[in-house]
């Protein structure tokens, strides 16, 4: 029987690991780690997860660790925060070019300086063209499906994936969390099956150097297995439901027949916009919600179908590409651009480092949205002193001193 | 939906006193969620934590601060004169002081509803924390259910037993006889 607990988001990416059956589990235990690890060495000393726990020096080995323990043909698994994340990156990209479906979990948090405990999507979108599968949890109980889900696709298209869990918001608040049966689990996650295994009696080279004339296609097969992993998730989002009793979909949608205005939202500050839709419905404007929760691959056709002929379209995003816009409204621009009926979008930059992104934010932006006539790139939501609105025109940005005189 | 903050110092167990609320409360069915402000904790520096409770008919739950919560608990007294507790809080809604002084005493407006119980006092008898540093979420929460009735007092000893990780049956004494010995003044 599955049981219903009172769990954090940590602690479920916990359960979500030892659910999946992860062999080995390699992380660095010290700042910026979260609790996931320190239930998952509690778990694996107990005997109760029968896996392998590793502790390293930082993320870089640990995500080296995960990518010796699945070239093996272990099913591994990581998790981090952060700056974790950003020191991790070099070893994102060989458990990509390896090949290996090794699955983590990002507890979402601003990037230092200044430090911070508190959410916002730059980490993880920082690696957005690494080529690992991203999900958004908006929940405690996605931040443990979801790490079953990934392994799932992860383990069909030879693909590492990354799920996405908003610092503090999710990671540190305690709601119900149904856990899953493991046989249920089990017969939704067979065991995984490598292609090749660490064998003395059978040697072969891994990671060696690739001339012009076979890497072009290495990449190739890397993209063509990412576009298939946008189908391989409906499909293992609906057996999810058939198995585990809740199907997950790469967009959510709601309120969406009729709107004219949909406001897209990924993570857990979607709690906030789907009631603020629901609000605005009662004061009679046409509005929904689409969620975002594949990143990569990014369900173009599903966003291209489901926003053509709206009226507006207004993009809130957690982060910020500085120089150019939210990241989400850039992706999403970018999937329209072209096509029949594209909707004019609205890029809101909201809740940078933690900043609360209420109820009232987001019916902000719908005041906001319905009157402005021209979409911007990059409109501030909450930024002290500042309206909603783009970029100030009379910023007193200080010059930078001539270079003798900083001498 | 009910929101509720609980104003402690370190060392007290505010943190575990909302977890110990939700708990009651997700154990008789409701949608909960409990968080602490997260900070810098040291012991005896103020700590706040938070609570969601459901009520039947919510269907949709969001993420985001609480800044006017329906109900209090203090766990300090001394902190409704230096860390502003009564902020943001709904009309009507109950302060539940750890103090031994009279509800009246503590010069709390009239728009709010004020129960105090001896949290320290209990603790101490039942040996929980130091004499000096007594570990007082149980019995304030024993106070709380008494005030509010959200969750029952059974709920809630089933919730202890749930969530403190010592002297359980110690707390389960503490919870009950503060649920006993609670003083309540009804203002509005």
């Amino acid at each position: 029987m599955p049981e219903r607990l009172l769990l954090t988001g940590n602690h479920a990416a916990a359960y979500g690991a030892m659910l999946s059956k992860a062999e080995v589990i390699s992380a660095y235990p010290i700042t910026p780690q979260t609790m996931i690890v320190e239930l998952l060495s509690e778990l694996t000393a107990s005997g109760r997860m029968p896996a392998k726990f590793i502790t390293v020096e930082s993320e870089h080995s640990a995500m080296a660790a995960c990518v010796g323990a699945s070239s093996a043909g272990a099913r591994a698994y990581t998790a981090t925060s952060g700056q974790g994340l950003a020191l991790m990156h070099e070893m994102l990209h060989w458990a990509v070019g390896a090949r290996l479906p090794i699955v983590l979990t990002n507890v979402s948090r601003a990037m230092a300086p200044g430090w911070s405990i508190w959410c916002d999507q730059n980490d993880i979108l920082s690696q957005r063209d690494v080529g690992w599968m991203m999900l958004f949890a908006e929940s405690v109980q996605e931040a443990q499906d979801f790490i079953i889900w990934m392994y799932r696709v992860a383990e069909q298209v030879f693909l590492p994936g990354m799920v996405g869990m908003d610092a503090f918001i999710l990671s540190h608040t305690a709601e119900p969390l149904i856990v899953h049966d493991q046989d249920a689990v089990d017969a939704y996650l067979p065991k995984f099956e490598p292609l090749y295994d660490l064998d003395p009696a059978q040697p072969r080279a891994y990671g060696g150097l690739v001339n012009r004339d076979h890497y072009f296609e290495l990449r190739y097969k890397i993209y063509e297995n990412m576009d298939r992993a946008g189908q391989l998730l409906v499909e293992a989002g609906e057996e999810f439901g058939d198995v585990l009793g809740h199907k997950y979909t790469p967009l959510e949608g709601y309120l969406l027949d009729d709107a004219e205005y949909v406001f897209v939202s990924a993570g857990a500050m979607t709690s906030n916009v789907r009631q603020a839709v629901r609000d605005m419905r009662e004061k009679g404007i046409k509005a929904g919600l689409l969620r975002v929760i594949a990143f990569r691959p990014f369900p173009i056709d599903g966003i291209r179908s489901i926003l053509a002929g709206r009226r507006k379209v207004a993009v809130l995003d957690r982060n910020m590409s500085a120089g150019h816009s939210g990241i989400f409204a850039e992706e999403i621009r970018s999937a329209l651009l072209g096509q029949p009926d594209a909707p004019p979008v609205y890029g809101y930059i909201v809740g940078i480092g933690g900043r609360d992104v209420r109820v009232e934010t987001a019916m902000d932006i719908c005041d906001d949205v319905l009157v402005r006539e021209e979409p911007e790139m990059a409109l501030f939501v909450g930024v002290k002193g500042l309206p909603i609105g783009p970029l100030r025109k009379d910023a007193s940005i200080r010059p930078l001193q001539p270079l003798e005189v900083m001498r | 939906m009910i929101e509720l903050r609980i104003h402690g110092r370190g060392g007290q167990g505010a943190v575990v006193a909302s977890k110990t609320l939700a708990q009651a409360a997700f154990q008789a069915g409701r949608y909960v969620q409990s968080y602490p402000d997260y900070g810098v904790e040291r012991r005896g520096a103020p700590v706040v934590a938070f609570a969601r409770i459901a009520e039947p008919g919510d269907d949709l739950f969001v993420r985001q601060d609480i800044r006017e919560p329906h109900h209090l608990l203090i766990l300090d007294s001394t902190l409704l004169d230096s860390a502003n507790p009564l902020a943001g809080l709904r009309n009507g809604g109950w302060v539940v002081v750890n103090t031994s002084d009279p509800p009246d005493s503590l010069g709390i407006v009239p728009r709010f509803r004020v129960a105090t119980v001896d949290a320290s006092e209990i603790a101490r008898r039942h040996q929980l924390g130091t004499a000096a540093q007594p570990v007082v979420n149980t019995a304030i929460l024993g106070a709380f259910v008494r005030a509010t009735s959200i969750v029952s007092l059974d709920d809630l000893l089933t919730a202890i037993d749930h969530e403190v990780p010592v002297k359980v049956e110690e707390n389960r004494m503490a919870a009950t006889e503060a649920f006993e010995q609670t003083q309540l003044e009804v203002t509005v």
